[in-house]
């Protein structure tokens, strides 16, 4: 089962490393994964999305509390987080199939970032399902390229994950 | 505020944290701190080999319960401490460990000794850093020393660059610290408290495992008071060993793979199961059988551990001494329990059985140990190296205010001697012994030397029985006797070595030579080599 975790550590070298490394010698499996910093410069946040069962989740956050540098840790559940991935998918184009892939991209509600004589490149944020779908929809007009970021997620509603909460 | 290099404010924050004594090799990469190590009346014990510097602070803080210290230099000096940090990591014990690193202008450029120590070292540390900034020294020691001896304990790595240590820093030992986010529990969950009473007073057959924690958690008395209150039969995991003692009517012996009968009896029977600072390995909990009807009560400092290897009923993350005096606490208007029936149940799955007589010319290593404990003072440290030699002694050794010491969770070999070295540092007075066999007395050997450098009377006994024991019989008994690199063919005659290092020794291959083995063992103030032969295809469990 996917779960999504959202880790909230200082921000200085190494910590990543740690995180990193923790997965990979617990045998945990990460399926994305995504850095930035937070409001609090001194303070970043990881979301990991994992794979595993609910031993393995509660394993992954007793031994992620663990880690000095990690702050706070909070799984998002599916129904209650807004979560999303940003794509940027090339793909060839002819003059003649440019409408077409673009009206494709609008219904994805994704916007052309590059254009040149015989390719477009597209940028959507959205979650994982929409832009595997999206991705299909592309692929018989020849995909070049895509690059992928890990997912981010957020809580709905008031509730936040930050330092203070 | 003091104008210093960091080289001596290091030593400034040792003195700090009250270190008086470090085991240690020097090396180019870390020479500017040991330059101010000879102008400070810190001791520096010299080892043989970089892995025992930190098998030394190990038995040192296992003995003080705060966190001791060891250095080295950069490169292969680091590295080889990392076998003896994955040993203290694993057996939860505090220790501060001080690495040189090249110039911080060549890091990451392959230079002479380096190595990329604490990212090698970050799979077994609790936490470590690379002091790269000259004027966080203070405030990384302090860190690093709250880190380790706080919570589950463990070992904090710090590496300083040459260059740092030669750089002038303003000095002021911080006396307070702060980590956001790190803030160990003490307190129980006055709920699971309360229910953990409620169960342990339900409770027909109750039973407790004592484990490692009730050392490092200082628990070891609270304990007792508990198992006597509530008439609570106790058995022990390795680690645990000596927390009740072993003459105790409501002990009944050690759990796991190389466990007695008695206590596989009661983990096997019993109605709730008291886990007290054991986070029960593979090695310790495969001969517990789990029923439904079982209630788990975990108390553990490490929330990681409770519900990893055994569900628990009622989770208590907590300090052990200060979960186990609010048990008491809750216990203190109930009447004394009884539970007869449960202990007779179980005195009757006690079995003693006699050592066997063996051939001429050998000694039965059951029959040594039990002989050993007649003239071991109350007050000893017993520590047992890694194979066949650390369940004879773990099995027959008699604990009543005593210690035992092993490398329980990584089982590494060498430990002994080492580890004996900084027991025996930290409690002079007491009578300290290192029981290895001949296959891991030959990883440690060259420690013999500190022992005469620095007059350190560690009394080795040597358990020869000319094979990798434990392993022969591993392959004696799953790998068709197919003996394979195990003989210890070509090994030296250990009596020469002893002599080698002008150390006063004496085989015994008979019951009546190891009498007067121990005999002047025990009576000797000086480091001492027994070594007791034993029969080549003796098994563990005797």
């Amino acid at each position: 089962m996917k779960h999504t975790i959202s880790v909230l550590v200082e921000n200085h070298a190494g910590v990543l490393a740690r995180v990193a490394g923790l997965f990979a010698r617990r045998g945990f499996n990460i399926d994305s994964l995504a850095v930035g910093v937070t409001d609090d410069v001194n303070v970043s946040r990881i979301t990991i999305v994992a794979d595993g069962s609910d031993y393995t989740l509660e394993q992954i956050e007793k031994q992620l509390n663990k880690l000095i540098d990690v702050i706070k840790v909070k799984t998002l559940s599916p129904e209650s987080m807004v979560s999303r991935e940003l794509v940027l998918i090339k793909v060839s184009c002819s003059p003649k199939q440019r409408s077409e892939i673009i009206s494709i991209c609008d219904l994805a509600h994704g916007k052309i970032s590059d254009i040149s004589a015989n390719s477009v490149t597209m940028e959507i944020s959205d979650n994982a399902q929409n832009l595997d779908t999206f991705e299909e929809l592309l692929r018989p007009y020849g995909i070049k390229e895509i690059v992928r970021t890990g997912t981010i997620a957020i809580q709905k509603g008031e509730a936040a994950v930050t330092v203070r909460s | 505020m003091e104008r210093m290099t960091v080289a001596k404010a290091m030593t400034e924050c040792l003195k700090a944290e009250g270190i008086t004594r470090l085991f240690g090799y020097p090396g180019a990469a870390i020479c500017p701190f040991y330059d101010e190590l000879y102008k400070s009346d810190i001791e520096h014990i010299l080892v043989r080999h970089e892995v025992n510097a930190g098998h030394a602070a190990s038995g040192y803080a296992r003995m003080t319960g705060k966190p001791a210290v060891c250095v080295a230099t950069s490169g292969p000096g680091a590295l080889n401490l990392i076998t003896a940090i994955a040993t203290a990591y694993m057996d939860s014990v505090p220790m501060v460990i001080i690495t040189g690193q090249v110039n911080s202008d060549q890091i990451g450029r392959d230079v002479f000794q380096e190595a990329d120590i604490t990212g090698s070292a970050e799979p077994f540390v609790k936490h470590s850093y690379l002091l790269n900034r000259p004027e966080d020294t203070a405030e990384v020691f302090k860190r690093a020393f709250y880190i380790a001896g706080t919570g589950r304990k463990g070992p904090v790595l710090i590496d300083v660059p040459c260059d740092v240590q030669k750089a002038e820093i303003d000095f002021e030992y911080p006396e307070t610290v702060e980590i956001r986010s790190y803030r160990p529990s003490s307190k129980g969950n006055g709920f699971q408290i309360k229910r953990a009473v409620t169960s342990m007073l339900e409770a027909k057959k109750p039973l407790i495992i004592a484990g490692g924690g009730l050392f490092t958690g200082n628990g070891a008395e609270l304990m007792r008071k508990l198992s006597e209150k509530l008439d609570i039969p106790v058995i022990s995991t390795l680690m645990g060993l000596g927390a009740m003692p072993t003459d105790s009517p409501l002990y009944y012996g050690m759990l796991g793979m190389h466990g007695c009968e008695a206590a596989k009896c009661a983990v096997n029977n019993c109605d709730t199961l008291i886990l007290l600072g054991a986070r029960l390995s593979d090695r310790t909990s495969s001969p517990i059988s789990r029923n439904n009807e079982l209630v788990v009560i975990h108390i553990d400092i490490d929330p990681a551990e409770i519900g990893k290897s055994v569900a628990a009923n009622v989770p208590i993350v907590g300090d052990i001494s200060i979960v186990l005096g609010q048990l008491l606490e809750q216990l203190n208007s109930v009447e004394p329990q009884q539970h007869a029936e449960w202990k007779n149940q179980l005195d009757e799955s006690r079995v003693d059985r006699e050592p066997k007589p063996v051939e001429k010319g050998f000694v039965n290593p059951k029959w040594f140990i039990r002989e050993l404990n007649k003239y071991l003072p109350n007050r000893s440290i017993a520590v047992a190296d890694v194979g066949e030699n650390q369940f004879w002694t773990a099995s027959n050794i008699e604990l009543k205010n005593g210690r035992f010491l092993t490398s329980g969770g990584m089982g590494t070999m060498g430990y002994s001697l080492p580890a004996a070295i900084g027991a025996k540092c930290a409690e002079p007075d007491a009578e300290v012994i290192a029981v290895c066999g001949d296959g891991s007395f030959q990883m440690e050997m060259p420690e013999l030397a500190t022992c005469v450098q620095h007059g350190i009377s560690v009394k080795v006994i040597v358990m020869r029985n000319r094979y990798l024991g434990m392993v022969r019989e591993h392959q004696t008994n799953f790998y068709g006797n197919r003996l394979y690199a195990v003989s210890l063919d070509g090994s030296p005659d250990y009596t020469k070595i002893a002599d080698a290092y002008g150390i006063e020794n004496m085989l015994v291959e008979s019951e009546e030579s190891a009498k007067e083995g121990i005999k002047r063992l025990i009576s000797s103030d000086k480091p001492f080599l027994l070594e007791v032969a034993v029969p080549e295809l003796i098994e563990t469990i005797l």
